[in-house]
């Protein structure tokens, strides 16, 4: 298999993400020389299917929300494609962004810096309906009604300013926002990143009800593997702006091949759990203009090899007992 | 799965809590006094054609030079024998509609620049900008002349030159404030909602912005009328007969020996209507920043005001440990309300120990963090009642130097955003040199070898080459541990860190808890650690307290409160926590939110809540029981408690 089918699996694809590539930067300086370019995202090649959630984690600027934004059509990508259901989807986004838009939702980190201080919540939830429908007035006011039952938030909150709601709630206005034009997919940014774990657990069994009424398909990023774990079918790892590890949630966490996905895990911490792995000090990411040419995680790995600082593992170099579990790595873990 | 439905609370609306814009305004007795004076001056120069005023254009040589309070003539006569009364009012009226009209064009045209450069950005803000800089690169009365000097002189044409140097302020301005606006997230909410590029900068940036325009205006009117008044003082603006303030002044300065009055009465119409209008314009600035939105009148302190009124101070515990904190209240008084933050906290913390404080945001730990070394902004907050003992001492009846003295040295803080603890124009050699510096009597080169020892100590690689870098070349979690250097230059007996690791990475988390927990046990520095994750303080404290709206509901050993809690709340915080190869434990949320602290409920502040509630929980004061030496628990019908109902 090579490396554009290692994130390939059966099933009816919704969405399809091949080789894709964002580059930050590298345009032409005045003065002839390059400027400087970063891989955001490289080699990217996964898909999702109809009605799974895909988690996907990672560190900070690992490349989850460039993805989200690629997949979204906040952002296009510099190589490779996009298919949405048979579309392609970057071309979608270029010639039609609101018919992506109805399609393909987004709900971001921050749910109280994703609503506009000045405007109240019916403004807001009714722009999507305005735009992406073709709702009259009455339609309109039934559907808001709608969308607020749904995520449990009484109507009373219509007329009032973001400002007077806890995160909580801005979430839930914010998961209304993202349902108000029925789309099939929806990317989910670390949408309870910034809540307490009692709104934590609140909000994302709210997640899970509404996937099952909508018949929704979820992409839910995080850090947390404790949270991606209890709501993922399947799980990207990133690392680096490049998969790590794919596979079925249950395998990634029973079983992990790659040491980075295993070092992430030792790393959580959990009541109860006193012996957090801790790694040296020296452990950083690489730098991302100057990438290592073998494998990104070798300065971190207590398994590298000379074969790792010299060749780059394919993403399938490693294979589970799933045959849909993968990983980029030249000396996977043992199976426990 | 919980149906929570959230709804509204039930407080009553209360719109006169917070003080409204007018009010805010009216406080500030300069503004009031600037906008008294500006609207006297208006309405007088509004009025103008219905006064019975002397026509001001009409010469008398046979009246010239009259001095002030002369018959018929109230401010005297100019050289050509007009009636400077009528000409001041007259002029007036000219200078005003000018200055207004071209601050009005300035920040039309200035503010468009500025939003279609900040919001389109790349090659149409370049563009833009460099055109910008082209007109700011003359100095302002030059270009001035020069365009005067082209469309020739004549008052409109002194207004569009005003103006027309004017709008690079107003586009800068803008454009700044865009910028950061559309990078926001609820930008690109919008663009997902469906909204074509000028509806989201004209319907969602723009009522962003406006009140930054306001502001510009407000203070840029003053100077504008100044501006068109120089001009005409120099001939280029109003062309006789026609009076404005700047020309009038320019007719009385060949004869100010003679006859002052003819320049001093426009000077000071001039002096006093620029003075009202910036008077003015510093107010609607005030009011309109946010910072003063809160309900706050004056400016901040620099340490928590400590009104702890009659009440006796409460001794210390008599527990020993480095500090010692005794029924600490701190409150919050805005508009009409005091909100509770921290409503009675006991905590002790022995050296070497790590004490945690969870709970829910909002629920006061923060606040006790910062009560302690009087870091609380006062106003809005005070210190109600209470103490807080280091090592014997009154924390809140020392002087405002020992405070200060004993802040970064024997009193250490560690925050959530290490970028607002760093400042972003000196390096990380720099800052730590100063932390250290205003401790110690040291020379340079113990300073600068201290500080390579403190780097190394938190573990960062490289330490004498990283004293050259700026924080923004280091990643989030090399930040906190700079931070935590700072913290530590002093030898701190207690380092208070308030969320220190909430947003990091788990992989950095983890280093940064095992590096706090090293320096602990080697330093016996006692730590008072500040979290929302229960999982986080299984990894590092040996103690807990759980708090809940301002109080303290259930204390003890990190072990004994997770395996068994005995506080509905914190078995409730406890379950909700989701745990690494357990996806199924996601159970229960916790319905509804936390009371808002300026209307407690009498009895337990967790009973609307509480799964065990029962009508005696709602009244009287639920004290903490502490059952044995360092378990205590805030509740009538506790869960694992043994024997007890
Ligand atoms: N500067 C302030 N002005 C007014 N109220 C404040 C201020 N800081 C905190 N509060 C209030 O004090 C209460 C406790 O806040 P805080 O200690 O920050 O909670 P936590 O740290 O537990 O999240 C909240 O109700 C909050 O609104
Ligand atoms: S390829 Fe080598 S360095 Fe990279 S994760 Fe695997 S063992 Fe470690
Ligand atoms: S006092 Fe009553 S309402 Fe409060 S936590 Fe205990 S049982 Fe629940
Ligand atoms: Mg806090």
């Amino acid at each position: 298999m090579n490396e554009l089918h290692a994130g390939k699996s059966g099933g009816d694809t919704l969405l399809d993400i091949e080789n894709v590539e964002r580059i930050f930067g590298g345009g032409r300086k005045l003065f002839g020389g390059k400027m400087p370019a970063v891989h955001a995202v490289q080699g990217l090649t996964l898909n999702v299917r109809r009605g799974e959630t895909l988690g996907v984690v990672g560190e900070s600027g690992c490349g989850k929300s460039t993805l989200a934004r690629l997949v979204v059509g906040l952002d296009l990508p510099t190589a490779g494609t996009i298919t949405f259901d048979g579309e392609d989807l970057t071309a979608l986004a270029r010639r039609n962004r609101n018919a992506l838009a109805r399609k393909v939702q987004y709900v971001f980190q921050d749910p109280v810096a994703s609503l506009n201080p000045r405007k109240t919540i019916r403004t807001i939830l009714e722009a999507p309906l305005k735009h992406l429908t073709d709702l009259d007035a009455r339609g309109r006011e039934r559907r808001l009604e709608e969308l607020l039952e749904a995520v449990n938030l009484a109507p009373e909150f219509l007329e009032r300013y973001p400002h007077e709601f806890s995160g909580g709630q801005a979430q839930r206005i914010g998961i209304a926002r993202a349902l108000a034009a029925g789309p099939e997919l929806i990317v989910l940014d670390e949408p309870v990143s910034a809540l307490d774990v009692s709104v934590q657990a609140q909000v994302l069994n709210l997640l899970d009800a509404l996937k099952e009424k909508f018949g929704l398909t979820y992409i839910f990023i995080s850090h947390d593997l404790s949270v991606v774990e209890s709501v993922s079918n399947r799980v990207a790892v990133m690392y680096f702006g490049r998969m790590a590890e794919l596979g079925p949630a249950k395998e990634i966490f029973k079983h992990p091949l790659h040491p980075y996905t295993d070092l992430l895990m030792r790393s959580a911490p959990a009541p109860g759990r006193h012996d957090l792995l801790s790694e040296d000090a020296a452990a950083e990411l690489p730098d991302p203009y100057n990438p290592p040419p073998g494998c990104a995680f070798a300065a971190r790995c207590p398994r590298k090899s000379d074969l790792c600082l010299s060749a780059r593992p394919a993403p399938d170099a490693a294979r589970g007992q799933d045959e849909n579990h993968f990983a980029a790595c030249h000396h996977p873990l043992p199976r426990a | 799965m919980t149906d929570t439905t959230q709804t509204v609370e039930m407080k009553p609306k209360r719109t006169s809590a917070r003080p409204g814009t007018l009010a805010l305004l009216l406080n500030n007795s300069l503004a009031t006094g600037g906008l008294i004076v500006l609207v006297a001056i208006c309405l007088i120069a509004l009025a103008a054609p219905l006064l019975p005023l002397a026509d001001p254009d009409v010469t008398a040589p046979v009246d010239r030079l009259q001095p002030v309070f002369s018959d018929g003539h109230l401010l005297g006569t100019d050289h050509l024998g007009r009636d400077l009364l009528s000409r001041l009012i007259w002029g007036t009226r000219v200078s005003l509609a000018v200055g207004l009209s071209a601050t009005v064009i300035a920040a039309f045209f200035g503010s468009l620049l500025g939003l279609v450069a900040g919001y389109a950005g790349g090659r149409v803000d370049t563009l833009i900008m460099r055109g910008i800089d082209m007109v700011m690169a003359f100095p302002y009365i030059l270009l001035a002349l020069a365009i005067v000097a082209v469309l020739g002189p004549g008052l409109l044409n002194a207004l569009y030159a005003i103006a027309l140097v004017n709008i690079p302020f107003f586009a800068r301005n803008i454009r700044g404030i865009t910028l950061g606006l559309s990078r926001r997230e609820f930008v690109d909410a919008a663009r997902l909602s469906g909204k074509s590029p000028a509806q989201i900068l004209f319907l969602e940036i723009l009522p962003n912005v406006l009140p930054v325009i306001v502001i510009t205006m407000s203070t840029t009117v003053g100077w504008m009328i100044l501006e068109t008044a120089g001009l005409s003082f120099l001939g280029l603006g109003a062309q006789p007969p026609q009076a404005d303030l700047g020309s009038m002044l320019g007719e009385g300065r060949k004869i100010l020996f003679t006859a002052p009055h003819v320049s001093v009465i426009p000077g000071l119409m001039i002096f006093a209507l620029v003075m009202s209008i910036n008077l003015f314009g510093d107010g609607v600035r005030d009011v309109l920043d946010p910072r003063l939105r809160a309900g706050s009148l004056t400016r901040p302190v620099a340490r928590t005001a400590v009104e702890r009124g009659d009440a006796p101070v409460p001794p210390p515990s008599g527990k020993g440990g480095v500090l010692d904190v005794r029924d600490m209240r701190t409150e919050f008084e805005i508009g009409g309300s005091v909100y509770k933050a921290v409503g009675g906290v006991d905590l002790t913390l022995a050296a070497g120990e790590c004490l945690g404080i969870v709970g829910e945001s909002g629920s006061g730990k923060s606040v006790t963090a910062m009560s302690i070394m009087g870091l609380v902004p006062t106003p809005p907050g005070r210190i109600a009642g209470g103490a807080a003992y280091l090592d014997g001492e009154d924390l809140f009846a020392v002087s405002d130097r020992r405070i200060r003295k004993l802040r970064g040295s024997a009193v250490a803080y560690v925050f959530q955003d290490p970028l607002s603890t760093l400042h972003p124009l000196f390096t990380v050699g720099d800052q730590l040199r100063e932390a250290i510096g205003t401790h110690q009597p040291l020379s340079a080169a113990e300073v600068k070898a201290r500080a390579i020892e403190l780097l190394s100590l938190v573990r960062i690689p490289n330490a004498k080459e990283r004293l050259s870098a700026y924080p923004h070349e280091l990643s989030g979690g090399m930040r906190q541990r700079v931070c935590i250097a700072m913290a530590l230059a002093n030898d701190a007996k207690v380092l208070i860190a308030d969320e220190p690791t909430t947003a990091l990475d788990v992989t950095v988390q983890s280093q940064i808890l095992t590096l706090m927990n090293g320096l602990r046990r080697d330093r016996n520095a006692a730590i008072l650690f500040i979290t929302h994750d229960f999982g986080v303080v299984s990894a590092i404290c040996d103690r807990v307290a759980v708090m809940y709206a301002g109080r303290i509901v259930e204390t003890g050993r990190t072990n004994e409160v997770l395996a068994s809690p005995q506080h509905p709340y914190t078995a409730k915080l406890i379950e909700c926590v989701p745990v690494l190869g357990e996806p199924e434990r996601r159970l229960d949320a916790i319905e509804g939110r936390p009371p808002v602290v300026n209307n407690l409920p009498d009895g337990c502040a967790f009973a609307d809540r509480c799964g065990r509630v029962r009508p005696e929980c709602r009244s009287g004061e639920i004290a903490l029981v502490i059952s044995r030496e360092d378990r205590g628990v805030r509740c009538l019908y506790p869960l694992n408690t043994e024997g007890a109902a």
